[in-house]
């Protein structure tokens, strides 16, 4: 008996490999769009190798974390290659979570059958959101401080308990080196293992169920005499080499980012992050990053500080109950002309937003701000009627594909 | 392929107009210097921070050697033109030798460090912020600020430019020309962006060979994808 004959009769690793990779078959028309989702996975990957890099450095205490921080940078070999590849490489997974879900809405593929798929995968945006706001607090820059003071205060607006479960988030009464040992330990060990087994699931919830593509059509309804879907191509190796070269054009721009715009004209990492945390020194407005800033300026659209809390919630959770929302028996937006500008209004919403939530509070932006918020509402309060009446064309019987 | 060029396109146009959008900035109308970013400007800056800004504010990141390592300075010219003689360590950090308790009491809190100076406030606004002092009988220094009222600071710089009133009249000449010492303070602003990220040099080494070798890798799996979805009908 040879090792290997040995070996694989001991291991379940040659059927798991066979089951999500050499015999998953998956449809041959996936665009461009379909790239996010192992992209997402290459960088997961690369947060969790740089975190590791930059935590062996980093002090948890209000006296020590700032400079413990930028230390690296001017200190450990390489450090700030870690530093830039943390701090560029959230921006970078932000931007690929929403490509990620905007495909997942252009092609339908909340729809049954994958909606816990959907909302394992909206779970896990969400808990990005968290890791991501753990991790912007512990530099403790001035940044850190105020946008941290902000975030903990919203917990005041829980009926009764509000002050209590504040002072339990914050360790104290405000911010302190306590809020820093507590944010540290969430940051690396709850959510990011959270992060990780939601991702585990999301895979094989979506393996479970086929993947979708842009025609939104099942290619497990049309099966060739082998057995497998006639529109189907064995994710080894047709996917994992055209991800290959995913890989290499993502990181080209990763690397273009770290090695020649790493604060990316102070995007991706503000100016307030470069000041040490005072106390004293309130900033004059604090904005949240970019990729969550939609959420802030729906929460400042409403002049009540409970009611702006109260739309923010509701906003953030109406995505769940998208795959209901959704009558239409046609899954695809490109059989679905209505529902498709109804998206890219949506989207581009979305993006209105996100600059609107990044401006000082000013009178002139509560118009826009409230406008912007009843747009995005409007998209999910409109989609159950407008999918059951809107007029569509017939999807084609198999997949629209253009032999390369 | 054409479809792709397009929402590249489009993708860097938003972007190019979102680096604008998000970098809002409200204030006093700011100066821009002008100058080239190499080792020449930051040297001679460096050797302006040492004499005027260092007596008081420090650079804690920063240390002597990271001027030979990073810029090609020669160690006996970091010796004689930086380094202050209060025995600081060749590989020690750039601290000022003023006892924060003293700094205290001389100026009502002590100087801010600057070594992301440039970093939190951008080179434009410490440009302009060094070229905006003006005598106020007032202050209990003597000296104002457009950019930054009521600072505690006083102008230090004023033998190089001079001193004006709050309307801009001279009420001294300074020892250098205005061209010159606009030059003097535009160096000092080049070293300070310096201090605030010095993986810039070796940032611009490594990264045509980390680029060269991705591209590279990209156009291989390129290839591969190609061969391989050949059979893909």
């Amino acid at each position: 008996m040879s090792f290997k004959e040995w070996f694989v009769k001991r291991s379940p690793l040659p059927e798991m490999w066979r089951e999500h990779m050499a015999e998953y078959y998956a449809p041959k028309n996936f665009n461009i769009f379909y790239y996010a989702g192992s992209l997402l996975l290459l960088m997961v990957v690369l947060q969790f190798l740089s975190g590791f890099l930059v935590m062996a450095h980093y002090i948890p205490t209000a006296r020590d974390a700032y400079d413990s921080v930028y230390g690296i940078m001017y200190d450990v070999h390489y450090g700030w290659l870690m530093q830039y590849m943390h701090v560029d490489g959230v921006s970078l997974i932000f931007i690929l979570l929403y490509i990620h879900m905007a495909r997942g809405m252009l092609y339908g593929s909340y729809r049954s059958p994958r909606e816990i798929v959907w909302i394992i995968g909206y779970t896990t945006y969400l808990a990005f959101m968290a890791e991501a706001f753990f991790g912007y607090i512990l530099p403790y820059s001035n940044l850190s401080y105020w946008a941290g003071t902000v975030i903990t205060s919203l917990f005041k607006s829980i009926p009764f308990i509000g002050h209590w479960v504040t002072t339990l988030v914050r360790g104290g009464a405000g911010m302190s080196g306590d809020t820093l040992g507590r944010f540290t330990a969430l940051h690396v060990t709850v959510v990011f293992l959270v992060i990780v087994g939601l991702i585990v699931f999301h895979i094989l919830y979506l393996h479970k169920v086929g993947s979708n593509n842009p025609d939104g059509i099942e290619i497990k309804a049309n099966k060739g005499p082998d057995g497998h879907p006639v529109d189907g191509i064995p994710f080894h190796p047709y996917y994992s080499v055209k991800d290959l070269f995913g890989f290499g054009v993502w990181l080209t721009i990763f690397a273009a980012i770290i090695f020649y715009a790493p604060t990316f004209h102070h995007i991706f990492l503000e100016r307030t992050m470069s000041t040490p945390a005072n106390p004293l020194k309130s900033l004059p407005d604090v904005t949240p990053p970019w990729y969550l800033s939609p959420f802030y300026a729906m929460l400042r659209a409403i002049p009540n500080k409970n009611g702006g809390i109260i739309l923010m919630v509701v906003a953030v959770l109406f995505p769940f109950v998208l795959p209901w929302l959704d009558k239409n028996p046609v899954k695809s937006t490109r059989y679905r002309p209505i529902t498709r500008i109804m998206l890219i209004i949506f989207f581009i919403n979305f993006f209105v937003l996100a600059y609107l939530g990044e401006q000082p509070p000013l009178p002139k932006y509560f118009f826009p701000e409230r406008l912007g918020a009843a747009i995005y509402v409007a998209f999910f309060v409109l989609l159950p009627l407008v999918s059951k009446f809107e007029p569509t064309r017939t999807p084609p019987a198999r997949v629209r594909f253009r032999a390369h | 392929m054409k479809k792709y060029v397009v929402w590249a396109g489009m993708t860097l146009g938003l972007l190019a107009n979102a680096s604008g959008a998000f970098a809002a900035d409200n204030g006093p109308k700011m100066l821009t210097p002008h100058y080239t970013y190499n080792a020449k400007t930051i040297i001679a800056g460096a050797k302006l921070f040492a004499t005027d800004c260092m007596a008081c504010h420090s650079i804690k990141f920063m240390r002597y050697e990271f001027l030979t390592q990073d810029l090609g300075m020669s160690k006996a010219d970091v010796h004689k033109y930086i380094m202050l003689p209060t025995g600081s360590e060749f590989k020690g950090t750039m601290v000022s030798a003023m006892p924060i308790n003293m700094a205290h009491k001389w100026f009502g809190l002590p100087p801010p460090d600057l070594s992301q100076m440039v970093r939190y406030k951008s080179q434009d606004w410490v440009y302009t912020y060094l070229l905006s002092f003006y005598q106020d009988p007032k202050r209990p220094s003597g000296w104002n600020n457009h950019v930054f009222p009521n600072v505690a600071m006083p102008d230090v710089l004023a033998p190089y430019g001079g001193i004006v009133n709050e309307h801009g009249k001279v009420l001294r000449a300074g020892d250098e020309s205005p061209q010159k010492f606009k030059e003097q303070v535009t160096d000092i602003v080049a070293f300070l962006r310096f201090v605030s990220d010095p993986s810039v040099v070796q940032r611009e080494d490594d990264g045509p060979w980390v680029l060269g070798l991705l591209v590279l890798f990209t156009i291989f799996a390129y290839f591969l994808k190609k061969e391989y979805w050949k059979d893909v009908k």
